[in-house]
């Protein structure tokens, strides 16, 4: 592709064509404010605060979408524009809830942060009438509160344009639009998937996870109570965003004391879960390709990616893996093999758990998901819902020392944390599956083919002797039904296929904290996150799930072999179809 | 939730005439406008129920149908009234004294535009310019255009549909 | 399936009678009656007055002898239902049903006119003059309305007969696209729809590639501005001009097919290109391999469902789409990335009804009329306090003063123009002090008005310019789409303003921010319904500052408009005490003895004005 020339605020940069003269700007070193944008996802110049001024053109231009030409002199600074970026700010907040203090986004909004680098004082000029709202909290995941929303629409975009779900949008038009549900249904009675990927789009406090901190609070302070926790793959290289340490940076050590300080009694880690979801889905698919059993057989550790199958595809629920997601089977393992080991009587145990997923609320509830006659899990907090416990504890996250996980349990393998990225799943079963099946020991342990944050991702490998296996890997729900539709179509044909509900996997999970839009818009989080995951499993001197000792030990002293009776019992789930648009 | 409280009264024979004709427009560029004029014909407006047929068989979300719905002023999730009054109150109306008229209509019939009498009989609205500038102030009455009227003439013209 | 031979061989044979109706020699062969057909005749019942007229026809046996026609506007609305008979010229005004049977008696049959119904214009002198002296026809122009209320609009042979389809034919085998697109650029020909956008440069732009992409050819016939109608009535008098033009368009570009959206509140214009589409089918003039050429060109319908915005480019293929009208940040410009991601050209319906004529007569025959930047005729939809309220073309460049004291007719009941608004809720005004000023689009837009789309109204001194305002901003808030910050909330706040200083509330410092908003919206809204939003607020504070100052420290409404500031008051000399007042007073405001004068109090006052309505003694005031 060419290269185009030209000047931002006298500077001058040279850019690939296509570019736009917000990323020529970044390029020069230049920061334009957007509030609306969020690349890939939402590119509709309508928040107005970009506008700048190009040598030539009528009028302001919308930098955030405006193809930079050679030669062109743009001016992304002047007194005016910044006069105008502050008429926005305060047009905005005349229709805003300012209970910044209140807000869960507060010294976290980026709505705030701009009227602050702005230098907006009076936050009243245009006071007027403002748009009446009623807070949704029907969902376990997702809290919808559209006094604070701006109408930005990063939700929106992400809702349909990352996830080909669209079940909350625009409606009505003018003043009186606001971002809904069809006829203001609750969000729950919508085919909501919780994924959660409206709320780490918002800029505001519009939108926020259904708080689960003060019942886990509760619990920890009741004597009584046992409470365990296991924090999942990809809160590790989330966390640490909570405190400003750098993007993507694992903060394992640090997370373990954190939560020990906090008065967990024991602190486990999810990827024992994960290790353990390898062996038995392996186990699956195996039996399945050597049985003849349905094909292709799809992984389930996504609790957005389940209930979106649920709603959309329930035809193809026959083709989801049994197996309980990590946190699940790792919940299900703590109220019965644990509980006997330790002696502690099931209903003193409080499973936790923390999760870079707001689904994760929601597949606690789930049918078919106690195998102790009780919840497997109790509570799952989001990894933004950890780091204000931190927080609010006093902790010094920054320097505090490296902990060390509890045990037994506290085990995992390389396998287990790739878990957190797309092609992880994918590519921890492989290690384990084709080693069962050729019964020869795997030397290559890197499948660099279903790596990357790539939406859809194919390989195949030959697997004597049964010969080709054809494995295919989605994030992001509008990727999986693509996916899936070449699949129900017969253009596909694939044995395995890995889809994770979120783009990138779940180390961008709804449930993670925010990036701001101006980190996002420049860095590819995903990538960065998961590079935090692959070095991690790197590092790892067992990197297959079924040589974790523990998994081992609990096979031999509990479920007998992999896929036993025993295990199923405990270990794997069934799903229900479910309807996109619910009857009245 | 904003669903009319009017119980749907669809037919199998609605139902049938709306899936044929979204079967006709169905995978066409564009089809949702169509087939959301289309369905407003044959029910008089678009209740939730309505929506969710569109949706089911297009693959539409729903969400996206009542986006629609809700943008443009010609489509209605609530019933209209047995007659139909529309008020013009496009500049050539409005300078002729056409929001007397409107209010005139409001008073005899003792609800506001954009409602519905208790008995179904009437609902108003107010348009823009119906094109019949030359007749101004203008209200249109059950299709039936009147003309130069003014506020007077309002309840005798409104006791021919009683 | 019609070749070119057969066109002009039904042009031979049709075209002399049709001929007469524009001003030919031939000896008629029939007699013709032309009834409006329009929106306005037909609200006034001009289908029972063709009805009529048929009957008798029949009745009389002379269904062969007399030939009813149903036409698009012929103009003059405000002395609808019109019918004009041929030969003869006659024009006849206000024709109600039952007035068909003496003009058929005594004009059809008798062969002498019927004087009474005859159409005479009012002049503000208070004298009619008779038709055939008026300048409401004679002063116009008509090259896009040249066949509108002449021809019948559902017979595609009286098209053909005014060498209807020949253009495309022309383009098709004497000419290449890119002399099409040359011609037009040549004529100077700018879009109609408000922007004044060259048309030829706009094709231009969208014609690369041709043969290898899908492109479109859109037409814009979502006609919103209240008060106008020039596109509808070319839609419902000559439809086949915009259909015979999108092909021309599509054979230039190289797209082979076309939408027309149209807004939904024009039954008659969509009944109309219903018909004119299936007609050019099969003719063959639209369809497959049209005249053997190998060109394919169709076009389909698109009904608008209520929504402003979709005028603009962008929300009009959003909507044709089938999503919400929205609009979107250009560039990419829609000849790059339009419908359906694919280049599209737009234009709009009078625009269209230009260029089959400028093909067949050249870039030459057009631009050596109007101004300098501004070439050819505009369509104006002349409303308000006008006596003419109707449809005129004259030539640009004409004046203010022209257009309404000679064609219009003047400003009825001896008031005194105040000023016209042009261009809708995107335009501003003219005050009294520019009557002279010659209407194209670079003097317009010098006084911070607009051509807009074609709506003219006349405001007289009974009009307050700040409920004008308020009036014009109420509609752009309202038809907001509500996706740009500066558009949904900032219009919003100036239409608050103007609440405030409408009911005297308000301040100094309130129309400094009015003002100042109307310059922040203007110039970082999304699309063009923003950025011209304030336009009315603008030319009114600009024009009449005054006013918004009275309102202001006075809290008085100077032309009598603003209910809140409005007082009633009796005046006591004049009351005779009949108490008709009293008791039509919705509110019980009024007391007094009978015959004794009666007294208004302020505070239960609601300002109706049913007392001044009622009063027989013109006692009472309002100030």
């Amino acid at each position: 592709m060419a290269d185009i020339k030209l000047t931002v605020d006298n500077i001058e940069v040279t850019v690939p064509e296509g570019s736009t003269l917000l990323e020529a700007a970044r390029a020069a070193g230049i920061e334009i404010p957007t509030l609306c944008f969020l690349k890939d996802i939402n590119e509709i110049g309508a928040c107005r605060m970009c506008v700048c001024e190009v040598e030539g053109a009528r009028s302001l231009v919308t930098s955030c979408v405006y193809p930079v030409t050679e030669g062109m002199v743009a001016h992304t600074n002047s007194e005016r524009v910044k006069e105008y970026r502050r008429k926005t700010l305060q047009l905005i907040l005349s229709d805003h809830n300012q209970d910044c203090l209140g807000c869960s986004r507060s010294e976290n909004c980026e709505l705030q942060a701009m009227c602050k680098k702005y230098g907006v004082d009076d936050t009243q000029y245009y006071a007027g009438k403002r748009n009446e709202s009623v807070i949704d909290d029907s969902s376990v995941s997702i809290v919808r509160d559209n006094s604070k929303c701006i109408l930005c629409r990063r939700c929106v975009g992400a809702c349909i344009n990352s996830q080909g779900i669209g079940v909350i949008g625009a409606n009505e038009r003018g003043f009186d639009t606001y971002i809904g549900t069809a006829f203001d249904l609750p969000l729950a009675e919508t085919s909501c998937v919780n994924c959660g990927q409206c709320i780490t789009a918002c800029p505001v406090g519009a939108l926020y996870e259904k708080d689960s901190t003060a019942a886990v609070k509760a619990a920890i302070a009741d004597p009584d109570k046992v409470v365990v926790i296991q924090p999942a793959p990809s809160v590790r290289v989330g966390l640490g965003d909570c405190f400003g340490m750098p993007l993507g940076e694992n903060v394992e050590g640090k997370m373990i004391e954190a939560l020990r300080r906090l008065g967990f009694d024991k602190v486990f880690d999810t990827n024992f879960g994960a290790d353990l979801t390898i062996v038995e889905e392996a186990t699956e698919l195996i039996h399945r390709v050597t049985t003849g059993g349905t094909l292709p057989m799809i992984t389930s550790c996504s609790p957005g990616w389940i209930k979106f199958c649920e709603h959309n595809y329930p035809d193809m629920i026959p083709n989801l893996s049994t197996c309980k997601s990590p946190q699940q089977m790792f919940g299900a393992v703590i109220k019965t093999y644990y509980a006997e080991k330790m002696g502690i009587p099931v209903d003193k145990i409080v499973s936790v758990s923390v999760m870079p997923c707001t689904a994760k609320k929601f597949e606690i509830g789930r049918e078919d998901q106690s195998a102790a006659g009780v919840p497997d899990l109790d509570y799952a907090l989001t990894t933004r819902e950890l780091g204000r416990m931190i927080s609010e504890a006093g902790i010094d996250f920054v320097n505090l020392p490296d902990g060390e996980y509890d045990n037994p349990l506290g085990e995992y393998t390389g396998a287990a944390v790739i878990f957190g990225a797309t092609g992880g799943v994918m590519e921890a079963a492989l290690r384990t599956a084709v080693e069962k099946i050729s019964g020869k020991e795997l030397t290559e342990l890197n499948f660099t083919d279903v790596r990357g944050v790539e939406g859809i991702k194919e390989a195949s490998y030959n697997v004597e002797p049964i010969g080709e296996v054809r494995v295919a890997v989605a994030s992001g729900l509008a990727n999986a039904r693509k996916l899936l539709d070449m699949v129900k179509s017969g253009e596909k044909d694939y044995h395995f296929i890995e889809i994770m509900a979120c783009p990138g996997g779940c180390v961008n999970g709804g449930g993670q904290p925010h990036v701001p839009s101006k980190v996002r818009n420049a860095v590819d989080v995903r990538a960065v996150r998961a590079q935090g995951l692959y070095d991690i499993d790197e590092a790892c001197t067992i990197r297959k799930s079924h040589e974790n000792p523990m998994i081992i030990k609990l096979y031999d002293e509990w479920y007998g072999e992999f896929g036993s009776e025993k295990a199923h019992h405990a270990l794997h789930t069934s799903y229900v179809p479910r309807v996109i648009n619910k009857d009245l | 939730m904003k669903v009319s409280n009017v119980p749907f009264q669809g037919t199998a024979e609605q139902e049938a005439k709306l899936i044929e004709l979204i079967n006709e427009h169905k995978g066409q560029k564009g089809c949702l406008m169509p087939i959301l004029q289309g369905a407003q014909n044959i029910y008089g407006y678009l209740p939730y129920e309505v929506q969710k047929i569109i949706s089911d068989n297009t693959g539409i979300p729903m969400e996206k149908i009542y986006g629609v719905v809700t943008f443009y002023a010609q489509f209605t999730t609530s019933p209209k009234g047995k007659c139909e009054i529309s008020v013009c109150l496009g500049t050539a109306c409005y300078v002729k004294g056409s929001a007397a008229i409107l209010e005139k209509v409001e008073e005899v019939l003792g609800i506001k535009e954009g409602e519905c009498t208790d008995d179904g009989a009437f609902s108003i609205e107010s348009c823009r310019c119906v094109g019949a500038c030359g007749l101004a102030p203008v209200m249109i009455v059950g299709g039936e255009v009147y003309g130069k009227i003014t506020p007077d003439d309002v309840p005798g013209i409104l006791a021919k549909y009683r | 399936m019609k070749t070119i031979q057969d066109l002009k061989d039904i042009k031979n044979q049709k075209g002399a009678q049709v001929d007469i109706r524009f001003g030919g020699d031939a000896e008629a062969e029939k007699t013709y009656i032309l009834c409006c057909a329009g929106t306005g005749c037909t609200s006034s019942h001009s289908q029972d007055l063709m009805a009529n007229f048929r009957k008798l026809a029949e009745e009389a046996g002379m269904s062969d002898k007399v030939e009813i026609i149903p036409t698009g506007c012929q103009g003059l609305c405000a002395k609808g239902p019109v019918v004009v008979v041929y030969p003869g010229d006659v024009h006849y005004q206000l024709v109600t049903p039952d007035m068909a049977q003496r003009i058929w008696d005594e004009h059809i049959v008798g062969g002498t006119p019927v004087s009474e119904y005859l159409m005479k214009e009012e002049t503000t002198s208070g004298e009619d003059i008779p038709f055939e002296e008026s300048s409401f026809y004679n002063d116009q122009v008509r090259l896009a309305l040249r066949n509108c209320g002449k021809i019948d609009p559902e017979n595609i042979d009286e098209y053909i007969a005014r060498e209807g389809y020949q253009a495309i034919a022309k383009a098709l085998t004497e000419m290449t696209p890119d002399e099409v697109i040359q011609v037009m650029i040549d004529s100077g020909l700018r879009g109609r729809g408000g922007a004044g956008f060259p048309t030829g440069k706009k094709w231009l732009f969208a014609s690369g590639n041709r043969g290898n992409v899908q492109k479109y050819v859109c037409c814009n016939a979502d006609e919103g501005d209240p008060g106008a109608f020039m596109d509808r009535s070319i839609l419902e008098g000559d439809p086949h001009s915009v259909i015979e033009a999108m092909s021309i368009a599509g054979y230039a570009i190289g797209a082979n097919q076309g939408y027309i959206y149209v807004r939904a509140e024009y039954p008659i214009a969509i009944d109309r290109l219903e018909i004119a589409l299936k007609q050019a089918r099969e003719y063959g003039v639209l369809g497959k391999n049209i005249f053997g050429t190998g060109f394919d060109f169709d076009i389909d319908l698109r009904l608008g469902a209520g929504a402003f915005v979709c005028g603009e480019e962008t929300a009009l293929m959003t909507s044709i789409e089938g999503n919400r009208g929205e609009p979107h940040p250009r560039p990419p410009f829609p000849a790059v990335k339009g419908l359906f991601q694919s280049p599209t050209i737009l234009n709009n319906v009078e625009t269209y009804a230009n260029i089959p004529q400028i093909i067949l007569k050249g870039a030459d025959w057009f631009n050596c009329s109007g101004t300098e930047t501004s070439k050819g005729t505009k369509v104006f939809a002349l409303g308000g306090k006008i006596n003419n309220t109707g449809l005129v073309e004259v030539p640009m460049g004409a004046t203010l003063r022209h257009v309404v004291e000679d064609i219009g007719g003047g400003v009825p009941n001896g008031k005194k123009f105040k000023a016209a608004q042009t261009g809708g809720p995107s335009g501003g005004c003219i005050p009294a002090d520019y009557y002279d000023i010659p209407m194209d689009y670079e003097n317009l837009s010098s006084i911070g008005c607009m051509m807009g789309s074609g709506g003219l109204i006349v405001l007289d001194e009974d009009d307050c310019m700040v409920d004008i305002a308020k009036f014009f901003l109420g509609f752009t808030v309202s038809e907001s789409c509500g996706k740009c910050t500066p558009c949904r909330i900032g219009t919003k706040r100036m239409l608050e303003i103007l609440e405030k200083i409408s009911e005297g509330k308000g301040t100094m410092e309130d129309l400094d921010k009015l003002e100042e908003l109307a310059k922040y919206i203007k110039a970082n809204s999304l699309c063009g319904l923003g950025q011209t939003a304030p336009n009315p607020v603008l030319a009114t504070i600009n024009f009449f500052r005054d006013e918004y100052i009275a309102h202001i420290k006075e809290k008085r409404c100077p032309a009598g408009v603003c209910k809140a500031l409005l007082s009633y008051t009796i005046d006591a000399d004049k009351c005779k005490g009949c108490t008709l007042c009293a008791r039509n007073c919705p509110a019980g405001a009024i007391s007094g003895e009978v015959r004794g004068a009666h007294v208004i109090d302020t505070e239960k006052c609601i300002k109706c004005g049913v007392c001044m309505d009622n009063c027989k003694f013109g006692a009472i005031y309002k100030k």
